[in-house]
C-alpha cells in the first residue's frame, strides 16, 4: 500500500524545502503537429510549486493540445516534459513507463475536464467517485474512505447528505465541484484544468472560482488552467501565457499581461471583454 | 453409439488444439483471460457454449462426465449437455461427484471436496469483472495488465453505501494468485472459499465473449473485501428439508400461495447421497416412517 498522505507532507520537510527551488514542471520546445497542421509549436516554460499558470487564447490556438501533452496523455513530436516527483527527482515523462505515468496521473496529479461527465463516473455515487482514487492506491477501509469523502464534499460545498446520490442527479455546478473533490482527494501537487468553468452560468462560475482559489491557496497547489475566459485567468492565476496559432506569443505576470498587453493579439483579447 | 458423422466430442481436432493451447496459457497465467477463437456450437449463447467447448477439448474416451446446472443434475441444460457428449463422444456419464473426472457446471461448485484427478469446467456469461464499471475493453485490459484494481472496490463500496453490507451475492470478484482480479462466473459467493487452494483444476469458458481462464490446482483465490466489511459467504439460515444438511448451499422453494417455503440442497448429488446414508430432513421423515410401519 502506498502511503500518499505521508508523502504529501514532504514539502515542509528538509528535502522538500531544498528541492522546491527547482521547478515542478519543465516544458522544453514542445511541438505537436497533426499532418501539416501544427497544433503546437516550440512551447517552453517552467512551473514552480504553488504557482498557477493560465493558458489563454481563442479556440484552435493549441491550448488543449498543449494541456494534453503536459499531462502525458499525448506524445509531443518534439521537445520534452519533465516533472519533479515526490522524491525530488526530476524525470522526463517520455522515459517513464505507462504504469508509472498512470500512477502519477491518479495520485500526484489531478485533471479537471470541462465536461464533468468525462472526469466522473456518472452512474456510481458521489462518495465512490471521491473514494475511487483512494481505493486505487490501496485504501481498504470503508469507514475511513467514507469519512474522507464526506469531508471533501463539505470542502467543495456539497451537502454530505448527497453522498450516496449519483452525479447524474447533480446540477452542472455541483458536478464540477464533485470532479474537483475527486481529483484533490489524494492531495496532488499539480492540477490540470481544461476550461473548468465552461458551460456554467455566471453566478455558478463565480462561486466555483472563489472555491477553487481558496483550495489552491490552502493546499499550496500548482495548477495549469486552460481557459478562453480572461476573468478566470485574472482570478486564479499568477502567470499568463497567451497562445495564438500554436505559438506562445506573450507571457508574464497576470496583472501585467492583462492590464498592459504588448502584443496586438493580446490587446484584442483584452479589449474584447464587454465592460461590466 | 458414436455418430459416425461427428469427430470425437463434436469439435474437429484443429479446433481442439486451438482451445487446448488457450487452456494451457490460461493455466500458466492464473486468472488471466485468454482470448480464443470460439466456435458456433449447436446451442444458443448463454446455454454454456464456452463450457462445452472447453469440455470437448479436454475430454478423453476414458473420462467420466458429470454436468450440473445450479447444482442439479436433472435440469434441462444439464441433461442436454450430458446427452450431447454421450452422443458425440460416447463417454461414460455419471451424476456422482466422486466418480466424475470432468464436471461441467453452471454456477455451482459441488459440495463434496474435489480431488486432484478431477477437472471443474465453468460456463461463464461475462468473464470481465470490471465490465459494468468500465465499458471499454481496451481500458479494462490495460487495467488488468497494470494491476489497477481500485475500480473493483468501487463496486463493493457502492454495495455498502446502498445496502449497508456487501450485497453482491454471486459473481463475487476474487483475486487469483495475488495478481489478477477474476469473475468466478455467477456462482454464489458461498462457493468462493471452495476455489481457494482446490486440488482440482478449474477451467472457465466464455463462448460468446471468446475468453478462457483458469485456476490451477492449489492456487490462492481471495475474495475481495474491506477491512471493516470482511467477506462473508452467504447462505439461508436453515437446514435442508430432505437430508437435514447444515453445511450445504440451499435453494428456496415456494410451496403454496400462502408464503410457505422449504429449503433443499442445491447440490442434488450431495443431497441424495446423504439421504441414502440415512439422513432425514423435516419434509421426508413422515413418509419414510409410514412405510416403515406398514
Amino acid at each position: 500500500m502506498l502511503d500518499v498522505t505521508a508523502n504529501s507532507t514532504a514539502p515542509g520537510a528538509g528535502a522538500g524545502a531544498a528541492a522546491s527551488d527547482e521547478p515542478l514542471l519543465v516544458a522544453a520546445n514542445l511541438g505537436k503537429s497533426y499532418g501539416r497542421l501544427a497544433a503546437c509549436r516550440d512551447v517552453s516554460f517552467e512551473l514552480y510549486s504553488g504557482e498557477v499558470l493560465a493558458i489563454v487564447g481563442e479556440s484552435g490556438s493549441g491550448k488543449s493540445t498543449l494541456l494534453q501533452i503536459l499531462s502525458g496523455q499525448l506524445t509531443p513530436n518534439t521537445g520534452s516534459v519533465s516533472y519533479r516527483m515526490r522524491d525530488g527527482v526530476t524525470r522526463d515523462l517520455a522515459t517513464m513507463d505507462e504504469a508509472e505515468r498512470r500512477f502519477l496521473f491518479r495520485t500526484d496529479w489531478g485533471f479537471v475536464h470541462q465536461d464533468p461527465a468525462m472526469g466522473l463516473r456518472m452512474a456510481v455515487s458521489a462518495g465512490a467517485n471521491v473514494g475511487e482514487r483512494l481505493m486505487a492506491v490501496g485504501h481498504n477501509h470503508y469507514g475511513k474512505i467514507r469519512d474522507t469523502a464526506t469531508s471533501w464534499l463539505e470542502r467543495v460545498e456539497i451537502s454530505p447528505e448527497r453522498i450516496d446520490d449519483a452525479p447524474r442527479t447533480y446540477s452542472g455546478g455541483m458536478r464540477q465541484r464533485l470532479q474537483i473533490a475527486r481529483n484533490l482527494v489524494t492531495e496532488p501537487r499539480l492540477v490540470f484544468m481544461d476550461e473548468p468553468t465552461g458551460g456554467l452560468d455566471v453566478s455558478v462560475q463565480a462561486r466555483l472560482l472563489d472555491m477553487m482559489r481558496t483550495l489552491v491557496s490552502e493546499l499550496g497547489l500548482s495548477a495549469i488552467v486552460v481557459t478562453h475566459d480572461l476573468a478566470v485567468a485574472r482570478l486564479l492565476s499568477h502567470r499568463v501565457m497567451v497562445m495564438q496559432g500554436g505559438r506562445v506569443i506573450e507571457t508574464g505576470l497576470t496583472d501585467q499581461v492583462l492590464d498592459d498587453p504588448r502584443e496586438p493579439y493580446t490587446q484584442l483579447l483584452v479589449s474584447s471583454i464587454l465592460p461590466a | 453409439m458414436n455418430a459416425p458423422t461427428y469427430n470425437f466430442a463434436y469439435l474437429d481436432e484443429q479446433t481442439k488444439r486451438m482451445i487446448r493451447r488457450a487452456i494451457l496459457k490460461a493455466i500458466a497465467i492464473p486468472g488471466y483471460q485468454v482470448p480464443f477463437a470460439s466456435r458456433e456450437m449447436p446451442m444458443p449463447y448463454g446455454w454454456g457454449t464456452g463450457g462445452v467447448q472447453v469440455t470437448a477439448a479436454i475430454l478423453g474416451p476414458v473420462d467420466k462426465l458429470k454436468v450440473i446446472d445450479q447444482g442439479s443434475d436433472d435440469t434441462t441444460n444439464a441433461i442436454s449437455i450430458r446427452k450431447f457428449f454421450e452422443k458425440t463422444a460416447g463417454v461414460a456419464v455419471t451424476t456422482s461427484t466422486g466418480e466424475a473426472t470432468v464436471i461441467q457446471t453452471r454456477h455451482r461448485i459441488p459440495e463434496a471436496t474435489l480431488q486432484a484427478h478431477q477437472v471443474l469446467v465453468y460456463q461463464v456469461p461475462i468473464p470481465e469483472p470490471l465490465r459494468f464499471l468500465e465499458p471499454r475493453e481496451t481500458e479494462t485490459r490495460r487495467m488488468h495488465a497494470l494491476g489497477e484494481y481500485g475500480l473493483i472496490h468501487v463496486k463493493l463500496y457502492e454495495d455498502i453505501a446502498r445496502f449497508g453490507h456487501i450485497a453482491t451475492a454471486y459473481a463475487y470478484p476474487v483475486k487469483v494468485n495475488a495478481r489478477y482480479v477474476m469473475d468466478p462466473s455467477p456462482t454464489p459467493k458461498f462457493d468462493n472459499p471452495k476455489m481457494n487452494n482446490s486440488a482440482a483444476l478449474q477451467l472457465f469458458g466464455a463462448g460468446r465473449e471468446k475468453r478462457i481462464y483458469a485456476i490451477p490446482p492449489y492456487t490462492s483465490v481471495v475474495s475481495l473485501d474491506f477491512e471493516d466489511h470482511p467477506f462473508e459467504p452467504y447462505k439461508h439460515k436453515a437446514c435442508c428439508a430432505l437430508c437435514n444438511a447444515e453445511d450445504s448451499y440451499l435453494d428456496e422453494i415456494v410451496t403454496d400461495n400462502k408464503g410457505s417455503r422449504m429449503f433443499v440442497c442445491s447440490d442434488t448429488d450431495y443431497c441424495e447421497t446423504r439421504q441414502s446414508d440415512g439422513h432425514r430432513g423435516s419434509e421426508n421423515a413422515a413418509p419414510y416412517a409410514e412405510s416403515a410401519n406398514a
